[in-house]
């Protein structure tokens, strides 16, 4: 493995100028003043009620995701290149998904093996043959970023379901500005607090083809004992849209309208955060009691939109991750801005004696896993564990993936010993529009909290700080990305 | 707006409203209890709570502490103080959207307190600074949704939840403790013991107005009319209804005028309330009088969530 990149210092321990005012704020602030603001950052968290929901594991069914007060810094060039990259990216995945449910003409070139689609549980077969509103499957997407070295940015899986963080990244921002209200002053940090207003935009711009006058949005929510309910809500607030369950929608002549004070209510555009299986009983899962019996029919007959739209999971399948920057040269007829990291898909049998021969120094993941369960870091894992998987591995190879161990990029971190380097990744959100893509410059940056660990997931005690992307030394501002599709 | 969202919002305040009535009840038990008979002042409270059988059940006979921790912090009793806040703020969190920020806040941070709290803060030596902060729950909430809620429907929805949550309250107090307790009591006019009277008035804090509205010695008529029929008192049963016309118009205003059997039912109560005489009430029997308000009310509450919430 080489020396991990530091953002703050590089590999060598020189400070890197993004960080100036990040390390200028340290120096002066004492660390009693720090502790204090982080018990202040979490008593504000607990306050306003941002805190994650974990109902099946015992102890406090509320906990907070850990918050940490030194910020992640990026400039104006890196995200320069990012934007494009990132916006180049979904472009590709949007296409993949109107080629899979349409003509099917990457498989036909063969640049991707048909196996990739077939009996995946995210293929919808509902969707073959139909063309949801403006054309767009993935209308949000949460792209996964690890960085090794100066330039070196690595795709690590792209989120195209239904991706969550967003509303740490809004929050860390506001809590970030009470708490360090100065700090903000010098640095010059883009702002983040459009994404609400850009989400809206994106969602109405999707406008299913029977909608007269200005579309009503909604978001769907599975409920309040869902560990995302505080960003459902969240967004609905901010964008100023209902928030809904589904036992408040009801579809009769396959419209679909919202049960109100004043009777029945259309609905045009759903931002729905309920997995495709739980959509609608009639379509899915009979026994979902979460969905709107009759949704599907709606959505088909053009009378409303979901976002993101039902198969959309096809193209953030881990294995079909490998192809994408082929996905970007056949659609798109460019070259990948952004890197995915070298994976073997050990359906392949010389990927898998390959993937056995090193298990102790490949990361091994599901292919259809997250939330960082079920994976193997093999450098971490004791000999014990790694037999273990390798048994697993063997019983169903084409069920995992494997990737080199890479040198996450660190940020230094406030933990109980002090300011110290701790490995982090990047969720940036890529909203796509009928109109447009925006993207709002930052994103989530988790951190893996533990030393020496690998893991960000919030499932796994990993925490979020907030990202800071700086204004261009011309002092243009670049607060919205505006590349037309 | 959802009719969910109505719903959540009526009860998150009916529930808030409770938690203060609770408070009122509690205290003035304390208090009484040291002036006469002990588990007489708490079992008319366990009454008015509408609690008393789920209390006898577990634990047979009244005694002070039994009564307090019932009421505060006893799981089992789904009436207790802190599974009313427990539910207030599933009502909360499941509408956050129809919140504003200080509403969540006073809310959100009551439960925050409340979730470590327990038995022990009901006991009778903190009973009273525990009820005093129950009380700065109730205020910063109402506090929170008067001064910062834009005046639209939601808005109607929280204030009606109050309203009818405080008749409620208001018709049981004055019902359990004049005729559940005084059934010895003879007629309009004879002599009872003043702190019996001044019980009354306690738990539902007008003692102070009573002197302000009557000048006068506490007499059981002007105690009556106080808490039935004058519009001064906030928590009389006239203020409450007058309260719950005044939201029910608005929200049918809102819907062009759309009306139901809950506006029906509400004026009509309104109208009685606004026309009645105490000597009228005490003619026909209170008792009666207070058994058919607090059954109309009922009645009510089920109107409004048929036409509004379904």
């Amino acid at each position: 493995m080489r020396e991990t990149f530091d953002e703050m210092n590089g590999a060598g321990g020189d400070l890197r100028a993004p960080y100036r005012a990040i390390e200028a704020w340290l120096k002066a602030t004492p660390q009693t003043v720090l502790t204090a603001k982080r018990l202040e950052a979490e008593r504000l968290f607990r306050r306003i009620g941002i805190t994650f929901a974990v109902y099946t594991e015992g102890g406090d069914p509320e906990r907070l995701i850990p918050f940490d007060i030194i910020p992640r810094v990026i400039d104006a060039d890196e995200w320069a290149v990012l934007e494009r990259g990132l916006t180049q990216r979904v472009r590709a995945l949007n296409a993949f998904l109107a080629d899979v449910y349409g003509k099917r003409e990457i498989f036909a070139a063969e640049k991707v093996p048909l196996a990739m689609i077939e009996h995946n549980p995210a293929y919808q077969q509902l969707m073959q043959g139909f063309t949801p509103p403006g054309g767009i499957y993935t209308h949000i997407a949460g792209i996964d970023l690890v960085r090794t070295g100066p330039d070196e940015f690595y795709v690590l899986e792209d989120n195209c379901r239904t991706p969550s963080g967003v509303s740490y990244m809004l929050e860390d921002r506001s809590v970030m500005m009470r708490l360090f209200p100065d700090l903000f002053t010098q640095a010059g940090v883009e702002p983040v607090s459009r994404y609400p207003e850009f989400l809206l935009r994106t969602l109405q711009s999707v406008a299913p083809p029977n909608c007269q006058g200005g579309p009503t949005v909604v978001v769907l929510t599975p409920g309040q004992y869902n560990s995302a309910y505080y960003e459902h809500s969240f967004l609905a607030d901010e964008m100023g849209v209902e928030l809904v369950e589904g036992v408040d929608l009801v579809v009769k002549d396959k419209h679909v309208f919202t049960r109100t004070t004043r009777g029945l209510k259309k609905v045009d555009i759903i931002y729905r955060r309920i997995d495709d299986d739980y959509l609608d009983p009639q379509a899915f899962k009979p026994d979902s009691m979460l969905g709107v019996p009759g949704l599907i029919e709606a959505y088909k007959a053009g009378n409303v939109s979901l976002a993101n739209a039902p198969g959309a999971g096809i193209s953030d399948d881990k294995a079909v991750y490998c192809y994408v920057p082929e996905m970007v040269r056949f659609y798109l007829g460019e070259e990948p801005i952004l890197k995915n990291v070298p994976t073997w898909d050990c359906s392949a049998e010389s990927a898998l004696a390959y993937v056995l021969d090193h298990l102790d120094e490949l990361v091994v993941k599901e292919t259809r896993g997250s939330g960082g369960y079920g994976m193997l870091v093999g450098p971490h894992a004791s000999k014990k564990e790694r037999e273990a998987f390798a048994k697993k591995l063997r019983a169903h190879p084409s069920a995992y993936i494997a990737q080199p161990t890479l040198a996450l990029s660190t940020c230094p971190t406030f933990v109980e010993s002090g300011v110290a380097p701790r490995h982090i990744d990047l969720r940036p959100f890529v909203l796509c529009g009928a109109d447009k893509i925006r993207i709002v410059p930052g994103g989530l940056t988790r951190v893996a909290l533990r030393e020496g660990s690998l893991v960000v997931n919030s499932s796994q005690g990993g925490g979020t700080k907030d990202t800071w992307v700086l204004r261009a030394p011309n002092g243009q501002t670049q607060s919205q990305s505006q590349s037309q599709k | 707006m959802l009719a969910r969202a109505a719903e959540s919002m009526f009860w998150l305040a009916r529930y808030i409203e409770r938690v203060d009535a609770l408070s009122r009840l509690m205290e003035a038990a304390q208090l009484m209890a040291g002036l006469s008979d002990q588990s007489a002042e708490w079992r008319s409270a366990l009454i008015a709570a509408g609690c008393e059988p789920g209390f006898l059940a577990k634990y047979g006979a009244v005694t002070p502490e039994r009564a307090a921790r019932f009421m505060g912090a006893d799981p089992e009793n789904p009436s207790s103080i802190l599974n009313c806040l427990e539910k207030a703020r599933i009502n909360a969190r499941a509408m956050r959207t129809a919140l504003t920020r200080d509403m969540w806040d006073a809310v959100n941070g009551a439960w925050l307190e409340a979730r470590r709290m327990g038995p022990a803060d009901f006991r009778l030596e903190v009973l009273p600074v525990t009820l005093d902060w129950v009380r700065t729950v109730s205020t910063r909430f109402a506090g929170a949704y008067q001064t910062t809620m834009l005046r639209n429907e939601i808005y109607s929805f929280v204030k009606l939840g109050a309203s009818i949550e405080r008749a409620d309250n208001t018709a049981r107090i004055l019902d359990v403790k004049y005729h559940v307790l005084l059934p010895s009591y003879s007629g309009v006019g004879g002599m009872l013991d003043y702190y019996q009277w001044t019980s009354i008035l306690r738990a539902v804090s007008a003692v102070r107005a009573y002197q302000w509205v009557y000048r006068d010695e506490v007499k059981p008529w002007n105690v009556a009319e106080l808490l039935i029929l004058k519009p001064e008192l906030p928590r009389s049963l006239r203020a409450c209804y007058d309260d719950i016309v005044e939201c029910l118009d608005t929200i049918a205003a809102d819907h062009g005028g759309v009306r139901s059997e809950c506006h029906r039912l509400a004026g009509g109560l309104a109208a009685r309330l606004r026309f009645g005489r105490i000597a009228d009430i005490f003619q026909s029997g209170l008792h009666e009088h207070l058994t058919e308000l607090i059954d109309r009310t009922a009645d009510l509450g089920d109107a409004i969530y048929a036409f509004y919430m379904k």
